[in-house]
């Protein structure tokens, strides 16, 4: 299932923002909570995170940039992770992650040109016994051969 | 009387098909008007087994697996009938692979209903908890200190003397900080029982507070583990609901509250300086020690920062002594770990056993070889920053100092495993290029050192004057080794150098011939 989020909004954000500010070190609680509603995080969102906890613009944007997790743009209708790690490559993960590459036609970390499929390496699921594994749009999938990528891959292209 | 039947909800499973199989099962089981009662569990660890089925009879617990969808109809038919079935193993605690582990931490973990504080209780839970509100702050300790527990999450630091330090500390806050950004490959021990037995670690943390004179803790959970984070977040809010968790906890007069935080995807954090600064909503940015998160933690207060496996092993320390515990085990590394055995293994899985078993037979014997069929060649033990092991070294046993002694580490635990078709070349390079991706930026060898070891290994790879770049790689890990703030850029050397040591063949450019020059 794809995630739908809202198109960024300024009052809806301030909400989201109030809601956690009152926290102890909100600054991922909120940035999370952002990225949940929108998609990834809108660069206008930034300062105003900074108000609402008393930082600077820098101290905010210096957090956001620092997590993998966090997106400055929307990433593709279905987001693709294979897992890079080394249980992940001790059982053929190698292979895999060039053939999704291969098939989607873009390299780890980018988005097709129709904007359907976000391929990310991801850094170990701990599934590490049931390796290789993936994530579809928050989906786990575990023992990934190739026919069960390609199958992935089929659906996410839909 | 219905047909009580226990499938895990625990990741792993899930990943290979256990909703699917829970979902089967309810709605062959209406079609036929069988009534039947899915209990989610968390998963025993068997992970070739999963999803596993088991179900309840007279006699015990019996297990199926691994079960997928299409054997939904025959299975019902076999129970509803008594009738054999290929997928039975028999009584799951009579499973050789269960049985011979000593499960003193994951006892529960893959029998109870995770969201259940009745079936927590039910199983010996929060016993710990009520022996130590009976004993107070001094004796607890006492007892921490003499079941030789040591951080579970890699540094092998003697729980009890950091427990002491914070309990010894004066402030007006104080904060009990639970480590579960188990980012390490090959582990997933935190996630099963944060997924499976989530109270046990609620109530050790819980144990922590109230002995160090805590009342505010944190999990902080990576956010590649969702499930856990849900799992966890309903059992604070069924411990709440329990009188476990609030304000006089379990009638004491002692407040102990928890909280889950989740992080945004940085290895480094699962340092606990890095952690404490993302936990204030920071950069994940190393601190220099000292001073000790014991001191100067949390919001600048006196904190237990420990790993999930620590806390979770307090409430049996507590419950049945500490001396029961420490007798387990060898030398300085007393009681249980539980080991995670992954990559190319017949057998994957969680086993649980006292410290002392050797690397050998957790590969071979315990972990049935390569699934692949082929030869085992190299075994990395203790995630990314653990070292390579050759088959030369199989009789390590588990053991903090032991493997230290052989240039390793056991770190959190888990044990992955590579057939012959490795390159060893690629390991080594990769073990540099994920320190200079996770690098936290604070100290130059860990972030400048790791880029320089990446193109040098790269070098090597294409047979640019190998045995000098070689020399430059050993020398360039030393100085990440001693130089580094913290484990991520001392120990992305014990990777490269045990490649380098025991797999030198790898790194020596084989002479081109004609056809394979094309």
């Amino acid at each position: 299932m794809t995630a739908i989020y809202e198109p960024w909004d300024e009052t809806r954000g301030a909400e989201i923002i109030a809601a956690h500010a009152d926290q102890e070190g909100a600054t991922l609680v909120i940035l999370h909570a952002l990225q949940q509603a929108f998609g990834y995080v809108p660069e206008a969102a930034i300062p105003k995170v900074a108000q609402a906890l008393n930082l600077s613009r820098a101290e905010v944007h210096g957090v956001f940039t620092f997590y993998h997790d966090f997106r400055h743009k929307p990433a593709g209708r279905h987001v693709l992770k294979l897992c890079r790690a080394e249980a992940c490559q001790a059982a053929g993960g190698d292979a895999l992650a060039a053939r999704a590459e291969a098939k989607l036609g873009v390299t780890l970390g980018s988005t097709t040109a129709d904007d359907s499929v976000t391929l990310e390496p991801i850094y170990c699921l701990g599934l590490c016994a049931t390796a290789p594994s993936a994530m579809l749009d928050g989906r786990l999938i575990g023992r990934l051969d190739q026919k069960r990528l390609d199958a992935l891959i089929a659906e996410a292209q839909l | 009387m219905s047909l009580r039947l226990f499938v895990s909800r625990d990741a792993g499973a899930i990943a290979v098909g256990a909703d699917e199989v829970a979902l089967a099962l309810e709605q062959a089981a209406a079609r036929r008007g069988v009534a039947i009662e899915i209990v989610r569990t968390g998963s025993r660890g068997m992970y070739w087994l999963e999803p596993l089925v088991e179900v309840a009879t007279p006699q015990g617990r019996i297990a199926f697996g691994p079960v997928t969808e299409a054997d939904v109809p025959s299975l019902l038919d076999a129970l509803s009938n008594k009738t054999p079935h290929l997928l039975r193993l028999g009584a799951i605690d009579e499973i050789p692979w269960l049985k011979r582990q000593t499960r003193l931490t994951f006892a529960r973990c893959g029998a109870i209903d995770p969201r259940s504080l009745h079936d927590y209780r039910a199983h010996g839970g929060y016993r710990g908890l009520e022996r130590a509100l009976s004993l107070g702050s001094d004796v607890i300790l006492d007892e921490v200190a003499a079941s030789g527990l040591r951080g579970r999450g890699g540094a092998g630091f003697p729980t009890g003397i950091k427990w002491k330090t914070v309990a010894q500390a004066v402030a007006d806050r104080k904060f009990i900080v639970c480590n579960a950004d188990e980012g390490d490959s090959g582990t997933f021990a935190d996630r099963m029982i944060m997924e499976g037995d989530p109270f046990v670690v609620i109530e050790g943390m819980t144990i922590a507070g109230l002995t160090v004179g805590a009342t505010k803790g944190y999990i902080y959970i990576r956010s590649e583990y969702p499930h856990a984070v849900e799992a966890m977040n309903a059992a604070i809010v069924a411990a709440r609901r329990g009188g476990y968790l609030g304000s006089k906890i379990s009638s004491s007069t002692h407040s102990f509250d928890l909280e889950v935080r989740v992080g945004a995807g940085a290895y480094v954090c699962g340092e606990e300086t890095s952690l404490l600064e993302s936990l204030e909503g920071r950069r994940g940015i190393v601190r220099a020690k000292p001073p000790l998160p014991a001191h100067y933690g949390l919001f600048g207060k006196p904190t237990v920062i420990n790993n999930v496996l620590s806390f979770a092993a307090v409430p049996f320390i507590l419950a049945e002594g500490a001396k029961t515990y420490a007798d387990y085990g060898m030398g300085r590394s007393r009681g249980t770990m539980p080991i995670q055995l992954a990559g190319n293994l017949r057998y994957g899985g969680l086993f649980e056993t006292a410290f002392g078993v050797t690397l050998g037979e957790l590969v071979d014997d315990i972990g049935g070889g390569t699934f692949t069929g082929r030869p085992v060649r190299a075994v990395q033990v203790g995630g990314p920053l653990g070292a390579y092991f050759p088959r030369a070294l199989f009789d390590t046993p588990f053991d903090y100092e032991a493997f230290a002694a052989r240039d390793g580490l056991i770190g959190h635990g888990g044990i992955v495993v590579f057939d012959d078709g490795v390159d060893m070349r690629k390991q080594a390079r990769f073990a540099m290029e994920f320190c200079a991706v996770e690098s936290c930026g604070k100290c130059t060898p860990c972030r400048i050192g790791s880029t320089r070891g990446v193109e040098t290994i790269e070098k090597i790879i294409h047979g640019e004057r190998v045995s000098e770049n070689i020399a430059l790689v050993e020398d360039l890990c030393n100085t990440m080794k001693f130089g580094s703030l913290c484990a991520l850029g001392g120990f992305t050397p014990y990777p490269v150098l045990s490649a380098l040591k025991h797999f030198r063949e790898d790194f020596i450019p084989v002479p081109t011939t004609l056809q394979a020059a094309e």
